[in-house]
């Protein structure tokens, strides 16, 4: 026999006890919950203490910030006066001084282009989006190597430091992100030449180290090509890397495209939609949001192997902090060099991951169904 | 059928003769001959693996047939893409598990098709969408995400997007199956008004009240054929065959 129970008054709402209260709470919750806890934080404070503050000694309280030469070095802690020395070639290269103003005009305008379509609230995004992709290119690529209007020639030569690395960072993520894409469908169509044509495509760039890419693309292709075809080295380099990173991203992309639903593509497929309102509007947009950690994770590992075009002879940041490390007047502050290079180098990166993560949190719309 | 739809009813508005599907080896549709009248409102039912899910699911060319013809609203169906496309403008779909967009609201979810297929300027498009979610007695919902909504809201939402297309006629492929049974109703609800309506549908469900109180004509599918096909009074009182009274047990006697 089960006797019969009935509720009369519901139970009214409250909130959950509060039991980590302040910054004590919160340390003695998350650090010093248990004996072994606790002396575990202390001994991690204490190693953590031991290497951060020769480091920051190092780095910033004995370094020497000012002068010009050898002379303001102490010796104590670290010299950046090695690099504020030489603070203009690692930034524009061998690129002529009296018209580094164009470089400064080229990555200025980037900035803002970039700024303006990253901040959600300013206006007229397509508009500023199809400037960024069409016209700025072609601006970006007279200003930058002269010969017309009046602008003195400037050979890809004579580029280098960070400009040189932003701006093979800057075609290759902007070239290898679409045609990965394309590479990716095609990986998936039903038409046996474009996928047999994309899967060789995909194998062969993905199957070869970026190093020998690199070589092939300076030292190799002029054997095969007529010698009264020349193509620039920096050109060259960059349709390599370029390749080279489509085919990777094809295969991030193509892990996008395979988590969406089939019914997904179908429900597109019963309104009537054709092949590509179906991927630009319904599943690319799914897709690629799905794999932006694999995108930017891509984009990172790209921006850091530019540094592998100094193999072929082009000066990138890494490669010109290295020469300046054989300037007899400046032997021995490689430390500061390298330093100061994996600096730059991880700020713009973690700006990409950041970024990124920001996002996703922003195109979040709730659980898939 | 009523006396309005029955007059227009000059052409049929789907014609399926001779139709065989394989999977493979796996002879998934045999000889299916199917008219359905214009304004007709047809209830397929059938164990599962039956072939009923596969024989609507041709109708607009989501899955090939190799054998046989579909014609809808006049028009022979093809491998032509162009062909296909044009006549699935003409065919709305709902599907059991939904399908809605994730990544759009419920309003461009319903926008969408109208603006990049049918070419309708926005405010035009929106203006449909948010009379036909009224429709459906989810407007107040039209700016939030499929993901916020329950299964029966998104469910109707679906129904909705299918209906801004303006289609002559309805697929709907176990609409209810994957619904929680306190979900059912309300779409049901707009089913049965859609039906009033003289919308021509064919219903793939296991929604025998429905089937009796909307249907013009219920088909039982067993084995990739028709095995039987009568108005609904006649299917469910006097069933002719034994595999159809063994089914109708089956489903109704619990």
């Amino acid at each position: 026999m089960v006797d019969t129970t009935t509720v009369t008054e519901m139970v009214a709402e409250r909130r959950p006890p509060d039991l980590r209260r302040g910054l004590l709470g919160w340390l003695q919750a998350n650090l010093f919950n248990t004996l072994l806890n606790g002396a575990v934080t202390l001994v991690t404070v204490a190693l953590l203490a031991m290497v951060l503050w020769p480091v920051l000694q190092w780095a910033v309280f004995q370094a020497d910030w000012l002068g010009n030469s050898r002379e303001a070095c102490s010796g104590e802690g670290a010299c950046w006066v090695f690099i504020s020395a030489r603070f203009e070639s690692i930034v524009y290269g061998f690129y002529p001084g009296a018209e580094r103003w164009r470089v400064d005009l080229v990555f200025a305008a980037l900035a803002i282009l970039i700024a303006w379509l990253a901040i959600p609230r300013l206006p007229a995004k397509r508009w500023v989006g199809l400037f960024a992709m069409v016209a700025f290119p072609v601006i970006a690529f007279f200003l930058l190597v002269g010969g017309v209007f009046g602008l003195e020639q400037v050979p890809t030569g004579n580029w280098g430091g960070v400009m040189l690395t932003l701006t093979i960072a800057t075609v290759g993520i902007v070239g290898s992100l679409p045609i990965g894409i394309v590479l990716a469908l095609g990986r998936r169509s039903q038409m046996p030449l474009v996928r047999g044509f994309c899967v060789v495509f995909i194998e062969f760039w993905r199957g070869v180290p970026l190093i020998t890419v690199l070589f092939m693309a300076s030292v190799m292709l002029p054997l095969f090509v007529p010698s009264q075809v020349e193509f620039d080295k920096l050109l060259r380099a960059l349709v390599g890397i370029m390749f080279f990173w489509s085919a990777y991203m094809a295969e991030v992309v193509r892990g996008g495209l395979q988590a969406i639903p089939s019914g997904q593509e179908e429900a597109a497929k019963a309104m009537g939609m054709g092949y590509w309102q179906r991927m630009g509007l319904i599943v690319l947009p799914q897709a690629l949001k799905l794999v932006i950690p694999g995108i930017v994770n891509t984009f990172i590992a790209l921006f850091k192997d530019t540094s592998l075009v100094l193999i072929i002879g082009l000066f990138d940041l890494l490669a010109i902090i290295r020469s300046g490390l054989t300037d007899s007047d400046w032997l021995g502050f490689a430390t500061e060099g390298y330093v100061f290079a994996a600096l730059v180098f991880w700020v713009f990166c973690f700006s990409m991951s950041r970024y990124s993560q920001h996002i996703e949190r922003r195109l979040h719309t709730g659980h898939r169904n | 059928m009523n006396q309005a739809t029955a007059a227009r009813a000059d052409s049929p508005m789907i014609e399926i003769a001779g139709l065989n599907k394989w999977y493979g080896d796996f002879h998934v549709l045999r000889d299916i001959d199917l008219t359905v009248a214009r304004g007709e409102r047809i209830v397929i039912c059938g164990p599962s693996g039956s072939g009923k899910s596969t024989l609507i699911r041709c109708i607009n060319h989501l899955e090939e047939h190799q054998e046989g013809r579909i014609v809808v609203n006049g028009m022979t169906m093809t491998r032509d893409v162009k062909r296909i496309e044009q006549i699935r403008r003409n065919v709305g779909m709902v599907f059991q598990h939904f399908n809605l967009f994730p990544h759009l609201s419920v309003l461009d979810n319903c926008c969408i098709s109208q603006t990049w297929v049918q070419k309708k300027p926005r405010a035009e498009a929106e203006r449909t969408a948010r009379e036909i979610l009224e429709r459906v007695q989810i407007a107040d919902q039209a700016l939030k995400y499929p993901g916020q909504l329950s299964g029966g809201q998104q469910q109707r939402v679906a129904i909705a997007r299918a209906l801004c297309m303006q289609p002559e006629v309805m697929l709907f492929d176990e609409p209810t199956s994957a619904l929680d049974p306190e979900m059912i109703k309300e779409v049901l609800d707009v089913m049965v008004e859609l039906a009033r309506d003289g919308m021509t549908m064919l219903c793939v469900t296991h929604e025998m009240g429905f089937a009796k109180t909307v249907a013009d004509r219920v088909i039982f599918m067993d084995q990739g054929q028709i095995i039987e096909q009568a108005p609904p009074e006649t299917f469910f009182n006097h069933p002719e065959s034994e595999r159809t009274q063994l089914f109708l047990s089956q489903i109704l006697g619990h």
